[in-house]
């Protein structure tokens, strides 16, 4: 059973389409990135998977419908929709009471073990801690139910660098392990890069590109092409060039790492490159198919 | 044109089973009404500072003059309780109209939901609060209220165990009870629809749900009084905020607390209007409970 499973998932909001038919499987100890611009329907394909919005189409989360049977899915998968959310007037031995009160898989020695590695006090209220601390709570709670999927939904937004460092460190290193799933969005793609196993791009409620981590990187190269080599380059159909510091960098799908050597210096792209380059091909297709 | 579908591979290891915790309905149930006192601590405080207030000024008003001491006892008495009685109610009107508008302002909602407490739990929690705690809650405290107004003035007045006093104290316990039942006929029952109403318009309203609550009643009893030149809605609200009225045989001897009360259990139960009140509050509810499932932060 795939973790997650959908076809055909729509979704619009009177006359806009959020989500413009989905089809997505994703199994079970992966670590999908969904990357997308904003308003391409990121937040509203969780939504739907977290059974926080209706839709069309077919979904099954966990081999729930997650619409009518949120509270049930609940015990198996958690989500952290953003740093802001935590009620401001909790306490932090309230929201352990809660947890330990509310969730069968809640291990509450687990999360007070993870607390004690920062500066929250149990005796603080939401409001008290800074932006911060309060991603480290929520993290701490969440990582201590132990859940199939967890869901992020831009975890990390309008946190300083070091504390996003830190909350994908502790994901990966205390709570990730095959039998999870984690899927996440966010707008720091470069820092999730090395995270994932998966990576997803969706624009305008389509998803337009998909691969596992490996194929990418076996797929996609990227050459700083000697500029007495450009043509020869040009010449092997990139997929897209773009200029840094006045040279030219070029993107391959599918050619062999030798032969790009002889251009210049070969790296695999970043998912932020190649997610421009396949938005950019994909509307000069467009452009093409409307002449 | 179609959208490519995702295929991973399949994962080698399956998920280590661990035997979750068994977490009862009740249970989860009770972590709900307790997450509400946490947050509404208003639920208690005002009804605690009612009583503060009160007693201050009557310890004062006993030992300034004590020329007061030979009034009937019961008026003071009746007072306390209606005070505390009507700073719940308030308590109560405002906490249902904040109750499921104010976990969308602040969008807590989303983390609340992603627990494994349905929405009908969380509603029916909310509605627990105005219907059976804010009732039980002022009972006691009018209870001690009036029990140490009774131990004061015996004190302060110097009269032990003379006849005033202990007739008192015997009609103490009897107003304790007759307070306990109207507190849980009229404070809970009766007035379940106006809580179920108000919850409902927390789950809806897109902002000032004070507005929503009470303006679409006005506009009823505008438009009527316009249109057909009657005010039977009026009169249902009216009805509905008084209370079932009591047989006429109550006699002119009755004060304000045996009037609330003169309805016996049968009479009470066996009121149409109760039973169509329940009704609609349970209609709110239901309402109340897809609405939330359905609303978005705001």
């Amino acid at each position: 059973m795939a973790c997650i499973e959908a076809r055909g998932l729509r979704k619009a909001f009177g006359t806009t389409v959020a989500v413009d038919g989905i089809d997505l499987r994703v199994e079970q100890g992966r670590i999908l990135g969904l990357i997308g611009p904003n308003g391409a329907g990121k937040t509203t394909v969780l939504n739907a998977i977290l059974g926080l919005t209706l839709y069309q189409g077919e979904l099954k989360v966990l081999g729930r419908d997650p619409w009518t049977e949120r509270d049930q899915l609940m015990r198996d998968a958690c989500f952290i929709a953003d740093v802001a959310v935590l009620p401001r007037w909790l306490r932090v031995s309230q929201a352990l009471d809660y947890f330990a009160g509310v969730h069968p898989r809640f291990d509450r020695a687990k999360a007070e073990g993870l607390l004690t590695k920062t500066t929250i006090r149990s005796g603080s209220k939401v409001r008290e801690l800074s932006k911060g601390m309060v991603a480290q709570l929520h993290l701490a709670l969440v990582m201590a139910i132990d859940a199939k999927l967890l869901v992020l939904d831009e975890p990390t937004l309008g946190l300083d660098i070091l504390y996003r460092k830190q909350f994908y460190d502790s994901l990966l290193n205390d709570y990730f392990d095959r039998s999870r799933t984690i899927v996440v969005t966010t707008h720091q793609v470069e820092e999730i890069q090395d995270v994932l196993t998966d990576v997803m791009f969706i624009n305008r409620g389509r998803i337009v590109f998909a691969c596992s981590m490996e194929e990418f990187e076996a797929r996609y190269l990227e050459v700083m092409a000697k500029p007495e080599q450009i043509a020869a380059a040009r010449a092997l159909k990139p997929m897209h060039e773009r200029q840094v510091f006045g040279r030219s960098i070029l993107l391959f799908d599918g050619v062999d790492h030798q032969q790009l050597a002889a251009f210049g210096d070969v790296r695999t792209p970043s998912i932020a490159d190649l997610f421009v380059a396949v938005l950019s091909k994909q509307s000069g297709a467009a452009q093409g198919a409307a002449r | 044109m179609s959208t490519p579908s995702n295929v991973m591979p399949e994962s080698p290891l399956e998920s280590e089973v661990t035997a979750p915790a068994v977490i009862t309905a009740s249970r989860r149930f009770y972590w709900a009404v307790r997450r509400e006192l946490w947050e509404h601590r208003s639920i208690y405080i005002a009804p605690l500072a009612a009583a503060a207030v009160f007693l201050l000024a009557f310890l004062t008003a006993l030992t300034i003059s004590p020329v007061h001491r030979h009034q009937p006892l019961d008026v003071p008495y009746e007072f306390a309780a209606g005070l505390i009685m009507g700073t719940a109610f308030i308590v109560g009107i405002f906490y249902s109209l904040d109750a499921l508008y104010g976990e969308r302002r602040d969008r807590s909602i989303l983390f609340w939901k992603s627990l494994p407490v349905s929405d009908l739990t969380t509603v029916l929690s909310k509605f627990t609060i105005p219907l059976i705690i804010l009732p039980l809650l002022s009972f006691a405290i009018a209870v001690v209220t009036q029990f140490v107004m009774l131990l004061s003035s015996a004190v302060l007045m110097g009269s032990g165990l003379s006849g005033g006093t202990l007739g008192a104290r015997m009609s103490f316990f009897h107003m304790s009870l007759m307070l306990l039942y109207h507190i849980l006929t009229v404070h809970g029952l009766w007035y379940a629809p106006i809580y179920g109403w108000l919850l409902l318009v927390s789950a809806w309203a897109p902002r000032a749900p004070f507005v929503w609550a009470f303006l679409p009643p006005f506009v009823i009893w505008g438009v009527e009084k316009m249109a057909f030149r009657t005010s039977h809605f009026l009169a249902m609200l009216e009805y509905r905020l008084v209370g079932p009225e009591a047989p006429a045989t109550t006699g002119p001897r009755g004060n304000l607390m045996d009037m609330l009360s003169a309805l016996t259990p049968v009479q009470f139960f066996s009121t149409p209007g109760l039973w169509v009140g329940l009704a609609v509050a349970a209609i709110f509810l239901a309402a109340a409970v897809r609405l939330r499932r359905n609303r978005e932060p705001i």
